[in-house]
């Protein structure tokens, strides 16, 4: 498949482009562990509106480039209990931590001092799975594991009928998150 | 861009400084949506942190495993420390946040947040301490889950992946469980 940049053009546009992610993740305000932490709290809902949000503006666009042949999918692979245990321990250390990577390195630059501190906590994580690879993937990976597959390959319920979904779900809650429950935290 | 200067109303339980200078959460959201499109229709890859991140820590393995045992580490043997289009993703992360705050004159030193502070006291040993066992835990589950927030959780998720909607949704049940634990008083610590 072609893109329009060479690969080595598009090496050097992840520098402006991090910068433009690196912006908007600190003026989103989720560079900041309050936030953070607060939204598992039920206190503050930045990350869901930025989360969700994204996720469908950036899924319709890309749905849109795929047909049209202008995109290719990159679905990591649906290895159910990796993916489980890793996200449950990933919930837990955001919540301990106050960050997840990305916002970690953002909040690095805003001063904090315990997000540094939790990044090298990170690079500890990483050297650990390094360690454990080997074992992980003899004994973890490899079970359960679906392969590459998207939710309307599992369900038959087609990709416009997902974001059609997920659009109402989004609709509602942010409604509800602008008038009522803003209402009562008045 | 060019999102209005609105701090998000309930953005936070603390109010004033921390929301100086904070646009509105639904066009951020739209703007990673849009970064989004470029990432794929562009350049051909996914906003991601976490893999990048970990190729990093092959370089604190150097004084314990020895330049040897990293390389013959089978992890670091596919994921080696490259400057690829996501390490140099990541270094823009820190370049753009650290714009963005020296722009908005939003940059704090900060050891202990208010959050925190209020269920566990100002210490900073505490806090330190549960920051680096935190981003341990975060990271090595990371890497077992195949991606983190960016990679699983918006990436992913937009591609309506099986695995990075598992994640999303095992990840935020995880959290709010540990969030019960760790900060039992729910609503009577604020205001």
């Amino acid at each position: 498949m072609n893109f329009p940049v060479s690969a080595e053009t598009a090496r050097w546009l992840a520098i402006p482009m991090g910068i433009l992610f690196g912006v908007l993740l600190h003026r989103g305000g989720v560079a900041n562990y309050n936030v953070i932490v607060n939204q598992f709290r039920f206190k503050d809902f930045t990350v869901l509106k930025i989360m969700f949000t994204a996720i469908i503006v950036g899924g319709i666009g890309v749905l849109l480039l795929k047909t049209t042949g202008h995109a290719q999918y990159h679905i990591k692979p649906a290895n159910m209990l990796g993916v489980s245990i890793g996200a449950a321990l990933f919930g837990v250390g955001m919540v301990l931590y106050g960050y997840c990577p990305g916002t970690g390195v953002a909040a690095m630059a805003t001063g904090s001092i315990h997000a540094t501190i939790g990044f090298a906590g990170m690079l500890v994580g990483g050297v650990l799975y390094a360690l454990s690879f080997s074992w992980v993937e003899a004994h973890i990976q490899k079970v359960a594991s679906l392969g590459k597959v998207r939710l309307p390959d599992v369900t038959g319920v087609p990709d416009w009928g997902w974001f059609a979904i997920l659009a109402v779900i989004a609709g509602v809650i942010f409604w509800q998150l602008e008038t009522r429950f803003k209402a009562a935290a008045r | 861009m060019k999102e209005p200067n609105t701090a998000s109303g309930n953005g936070g339980t603390d109010a004033g400084a921390e929301t100086k200078g904070r646009w509105n959460p639904y066009l951020v959201g739209l703007g990673i949506g849009v970064l989004s499109w470029i990432a794929f229709g562009l350049v051909n890859q996914p906003l991601g942190i976490s893999t990048a991140l970990s190729s990093v820590s092959s370089v604190c393995a150097l004084p314990v495993l020895g330049g040897e045992g990293v390389a013959q580490n089978p992890y670091w043997i596919k994921n080696p420390l490259k400057w690829d289009g996501g390490m140099l993703f990541l270094v823009g992360t820190f370049l753009g946040s650290l714009l963005s705050v020296l722009v908005s004159r939003t940059f704090r030193l900060e050891k202990v947040p208010v959050t925190w502070s209020r269920q566990f006291g100002p210490s900073t040993a505490r806090r330190f301490a549960a920051a680096f066992i935190g981003g341990i835990i975060i990271m090595y589950g990371a890497r077992m889950a195949g991606g983190c927030t960016s990679g699983h959780g918006i990436s992913g998720s937009l591609q309506l992946a099986l695995s990075s909607w598992t994640f999303f949704l095992t990840m935020f049940v995880a959290g709010i469980v540990t969030a019960l634990i760790l900060f039992p008083k729910r609503g009577s610590t604020t205001k």
